[in-house]
């Protein structure tokens, strides 16, 4: 009788599922009694009252107004929206980057293709914190001192504590420039449903892009004269030690993002290059044979195709582009690594807390991104019917 | 099952690792004299205070003191296990008991002494920060450093001080912020920032390391107290006092007179006072849980404060500094030992 | 009403062979590609000459001072003096022959595996090998002097944290793989929280928790090692990936392989050890030896924890004040080390995909 149900499947893996949950509670107990022993023995201070604590040390490059008198919620506030910059940034490059790079991988240009393959090849072979290091320390500690900056039109200027370049300041003229920019973009969205309704509808082409770059310079042109025309511009400039004025990107920013952007790009540029290939050629043909240039074969028939194939692949890597950036903190760049799980922790001393409050924002980050790139993976989805 | 034989035999890789699980309990004395040897947090990048020589010894005045509680406990100055450690990572490393005594430059401080579970043992080092700056900025002052880049050593008291002192001399500053001071110097070296900043006696210390060291100049400027010393646990009584007596036998010996040459000959002295700290009177040795002569086991392989000062950063060392705060009180500087009674 | 119109006759095509019809063809063949093929000879030109310069030409490899080094190019002298300490780290110059011959059994234990053909030999030897290379290394065992954790560094170490990393998450990876793919409700849900967790934070939060907070979790005096620590981190972040994998693999077993097994009777380890996983393992590893790559370059990680691997030593070594500005030949160097490493790795996992491919077709 026992033995029968012992043999039983469904009872058998209700018995080891019941073994599996007591094991991991006692484990967990273990850990959790553990945990608050060693705390108290050693008189370590608990909970999150640490955030509302003054954090007393300064941060270079915050996007948002920190002073030293504010509070250790307010840097790991800063720590995060860093994080997000330099994601935001990595992500843009290394997809412009990725994507130019897989294409040209399949040129028939010999030269080309073997240049992009080796790009691939030697970058993606190498560790990324070694590439961080290495345009932190070799490449653009070369650059030369302040008073020695390489100059562009007294514009730009590049040296061994960053890239400068003016900012418009933000009054009305700018702000109108901004909206004309975003008005032209939805005009050419717009104007581009309409021409692919009336090539589906009618037949007739339509090419949208002349009308596109016309709008995109007409319209900022316009908005300059409406906006009152006058735009200030602060420009870097050298006073004391450093650069004032104008914007500022460090080296430990510009290292960074750097090496995200050429690391990722490879893998990128791998996915690009197997969605395309696994387009099959019968598809490649078959547009051939309708007459379709090279250039609408490759537009309306293989990217579409391609596309979808490298979705997946490349969301992974935008993921792991976001869990890389915490790299910083070998260059010390300040996002939340660096500051919250690194500097807080030091004045704080509470690990659980800080560590556990880093661990969440990567995962929440990550859900975050894949859930909205699944999302536009499904609606890119071809639709069969 | 052959996976399964896999795993096995994996686990049983990690179990002969056998890295692991050394036992420790509350009774830290007991435990060194266990495994025979002293684990102990310092530097081992700063001229000075802990560096490891071209012939893999570590030397400096924190590391001296590890040797002394390694004389007092163990008998033998040589029966150290020295852990490099990073600011980061220096109080941790003493919480989860992965060092018996930190030794390792690092400031005496009230949250540091309270809310992280640890003792401050005594203060082997009066210091205060300083900056170090390019003699070709032509500067005199730190107040002069408004709008200056500064480089220093993440997670230590130092960037605090740094916002304070900016903060009530409205002047603005960058932060470049590493964490070793290899980095640090690296820093500075290429021109990242104007300006180092550091404890006065690191400052020295890293100067030496710089390719031209006369190119730099420390400013005049001392912005805050860093009263360095050893740390060790919250809840070993015994262990902190050892420690804390080991320092204090040092000075007293300086105090005393005693040094490790004339140590023997002291023995047979008649002063009350050297008696009692060598352990020819009295209980001192057995108070501690120790020998009777811990004192004099000390001196004779480590020497007296004094000796060891001078030999590590005073002026038998590159960085020749000079005792300053770190003079006994009778001549005076701040080091004062309780008496040995 | 077509009217007959006479073709002109076409002349003869261009010869299609030779070289100079291949330089037309694939470089020049329109005046976009001939651009390309300009900017890329540019590029090459920009970065190859130089380089070749600096590394080999104007370079010094002889001596063993920095006064060697004064022709103005790469100074190879400092990578020689400081090579040991790249390949060792602080492990004790007397016992270094014992890390030679770990080395040296590696070739031949690869050898030998030409030879042999039943795989549970292999992997017994395999581990035989580890655990007779881990007691040589560590030492305190058979006579041998013990040699501290804390000396361990350089290539070795990075080679012994990849090593111990892929074969201690391993198992744990194939039992999360099979969880996740179980119809066990709880089984499930545990092992699909570890893997998405794991996969959702960086490694050096883990390497952070595992460092800082781990010591935490166990009693007052219960302390481990760094170097342990850090293999632990490693192996839970990796048996995540890796059970990613082996479910890529499972899950393109067909289902007719399960009911085969589920029909002559087979219990669900029966079953999976001997019918589905040895297939699932073979279509997952091309990617597990991408994930052995990706591991081995994470190992650098491990320096922002205080482990002195390959990367950190060349850094400390350019760190020493006598050598001060011979960073950019370390860099290179480690470059060169890991590229190696890394490329024939990835060369090895493409090869083994072609392999494969041709059995599944």
């Amino acid at each position: 009788m026992l033995i029968t149900l012992l043999r039983n499947p469904k009872v058998r893996g209700f018995i080891f599922q019941f073994l599996t949950v007591i094991g991991l509670v006692a484990f967990l107990w273990y850990i959790g009694i553990n945990t608050v022993a060693n705390i108290e023995q050693r008189g370590i201070q608990t909970g999150f009252g640490f955030l509302n604590g003054t954090a007393g040390f300064g941060i270079d490059q915050s996007p948002i107004s920190y002073s030293e008198e504010d509070t250790h919620g307010r840097v790991f506030l800063v720590g995060l929206l860093n994080t997000l910059i330099i994601a935001f940034v990595g992500i843009v490059f290394s997809t412009i980057v990725g994507v130019i790079i897989g294409i040209l991988r399949l040129s028939k240009n010999w030269l080309i293709a073997k240049l992009a393959r080796g790009y691939i090849d030697f970058f993606r072979n190498i560790p990324l914190l070694l590439q961080i290091l290495f345009w932190y320390n070799v490449v653009l500690r070369a650059m030369p001192s302040p008073k020695q900056s390489y100059n562009f039109y007294d514009m730009f200027f590049i040296n061994n504590r960053g890239l400068y370049f003016p900012l418009p300041a933000y009054n009305i003229t700018f702000y109108t420039i901004l909206g004309s920019l975003v008005v032209a973009l939805l005009a050419t969205i717009v104007l581009n449903a309409w021409a692919n309704k009336r090539k589906e509808t009618k037949g007739e082409d339509f090419i949208v892009i002349p009308w596109a770059i016309g709008m995109f310079i007409i319209f900022p042109f316009i908005a300059y004269f409406l906006g009152g025309s006058h735009l200030d511009f602060s420009y870097p400039e050298l006073r004391g030690f450093n650069f004032k004025g104008g914007k500022t990107l460090s080296p430990e920013f510009l290292a960074l993002a750097f090496a995200l952007t050429i690391y990722t790009a490879t893998f990128i540029a791998e996915a690009v290059r197997s969605g395309i290939e696994a387009v099959s050629h019968g598809q490649k043909e078959a547009a051939a044979s309708m007459g379709m240039s090279n250039y609408q074969s490759l537009k309306l028939v293989i990217l579409p195709q391609a596309i979808r194939i490298s979705i997946p692949p490349i969301i992974n890597q935008y993921l792991n582009l976001i869990k890389n950036s915490s790299l910083a903190t070998a260059v010390g760049y300040p996002e939340i690594v660096t500051v919250f799980a690194g500097t807080s922790l030091n004045q704080v001393g509470q690990a659980i807390e800080i560590i556990s409050m880093t661990m969440l924002v990567y995962l929440v980050i990550s859900l975050v991104v894949s859930a909205v790139l699944n999302w536009f993976n499904h609606k890119m989805k071809i639709k069969e019917r | 099952m052959i996976y399964s034989k896999l795993a096995k035999i994996s686990l049983a890789t990690i179990a002969v690792l056998g890295l692991g699980a050394t036992s420790l309990n509350a009774d830290t004395l007991s435990e060194v004299q266990k495994q025979g040897f002293v684990k102990c947090g310092v530097d081992g990048g700063l001229p000075g205070f802990s560096e490891v020589g071209s012939d893999g010894v570590y030397k400096g005045i924190d590391v001296d003191l590890c040797r002394a509680v390694a004389a007092a406990t163990l008998g033998d100055a040589k029966k150290v296990k020295y852990v490099a450690l990073n600011a980061k990572e220096r109080l941790t490393a003493l919480q989860s008991g992965e060092i018996d005594m930190l030794s390792r430059n690092t400031t005496w401080t009230e949250t540091r002494d309270t809310s992280l579970g640890l003792k401050f043992a005594g203060v082997n080092y009066y210091d205060g920060q300083g900056f170090m700056v390019t003699k070709k900025l032509g500067v005199k002052s730190a107040k002069e450093l408004d709008g200056a880049s500064i480089c220093l050593q993440t997670g230590t008291t130092t960037e605090l001080n740094v916002a304070d002192y900016f903060r009530t001399n409205k002047m603005k500053y960058k932060l470049v912020s590493y964490d070793t001071n290899d980095q640090v110097l690296k820093g500075y070296e290429s021109g990242r920032c104007d300006v180092l900043t550091s404890d006065q006696s690191q400052l020295y210390g890293l100067r030496i390391k710089l390719e031209k060291p006369n190119d730099s100049i420390v400013l005049p400027e001392v912005i805050s107290k860093e009263p360095l010393g050893p740390v060790v646990r919250q809840g070993d009584d015994k262990w902190f006092n050892i420690v804390r007596w080991t320092y204090n036998a040092m000075l007293t010996a300086e105090e005393t007179g005693v040094t490790s040459a004339n140590v023997d000959a002291m023995l047979k002295t008649t002063n009350p006072d050297i008696k009692r700290l060598l352990g020819v009177e009295g209980q001192m040795g057995e108070n501690l849980g120790l020998k009777k002569d811990f004192a004099y086991t000390i001196i004779k392989q480590v020497g007296n404060y004094g000796e060891s000062f001078e030999r590590t950063v005073g002026m038998g060392s590159p960085l020749k500094i000079a005792r300053g705060y770190n003079a006994l009180w009778n001549a005076g500087g701040l080091q004062y030992a309780p008496p040995f009674r | 009403m077509a009217i007959f119109q006479k073709v002109e006759t076409r002349t003869a095509p261009s010869s299609t062979k030779g070289f100079s019809y291949w330089i037309k063809y694939n470089l020049f063949s329109t005046p976009l590609n001939a651009a390309l093929t300009l900017l890329g000879i540019a590029i090459l030109f920009w970065i190859i000459p130089p380089f070749i310069k600096w590394a080999y030409i104007n370079a010094d490899f002889q001596g063993s001072t920095r006064e060697d080094c004064n022709s103005g190019g790469a100074c190879w002298v400092f990578i020689r003096m400081k090579i040991d300490m790249f390949m060792y780290g602080f492990y004790p110059s007397v016992e270094r022959w014992r890390v030679n011959t770990i080395y040296g059994l590696f070739f031949i234990l690869m050898g030998s595996f030409k030879f042999l053909k039943s795989p549970w030999i292999k992997v017994i030897l395999m581990h035989v090998y580890f655990i007779a290379g881990f007691i040589l290394v560590r030492g305190d065992m058979f006579g041998l002097e013990y040699v501290p954790t804390d000396k361990w560094g350089g290539l070795m170490l990075t080679i012994l944290v990849a090593a111990v990393g892929i074969v201690s998450a391993f198992p744990i990876g194939v039992i999360l793989a099979l969880g996740r793919q179980s119809n066990l409700p709880i089984i499930k849900s545990v092992s699909v929280t570890y893997i998405e967790f794991i996969r959702g934070v960086p490694l050096i939060t883990i390497l952070f928790m595992s460092s800082i907070i781990l010591p935490l979790f166990f009693p007052e005096g219960v302390t481990f090692d760094k170097l342990l620590r850090a293999l632990i981190g490693i192996a839970m972040f990796e048996a995540a990936y890796i059970a990613e994998n082996i479910r890529g693999g499972l899950q393109s077993i067909p289902k007719g392989q399960y009911e085969a097994a589920d029909a002559i009777g087979f219990s669900y380890w029966q079953k999976m050890f001997l019918i589905i996983l040895p297939q699932a393992l073979k279509v997952a590893i091309p990617n597990l030896v991408g994930v052995s790559i990706a591991l081995f370059q994470d190992t650098t990680l491990v320096l922002i924890i205080g482990l002195f691997d390959l990367l950190a030593m060349v850094r400390l070594s350019a760190a020493d004040s006598y050598w001060l500005g011979y960073e950019t030949e370390g860099y290179v160097f480690v470059t060169f080390i890991f590229w190696i490493f890394c490329y024939s790795m990835s060369n090895f996992s493409q090869k083994l995909e072609k392999r494969f491919n041709t059995n599944l077709r």
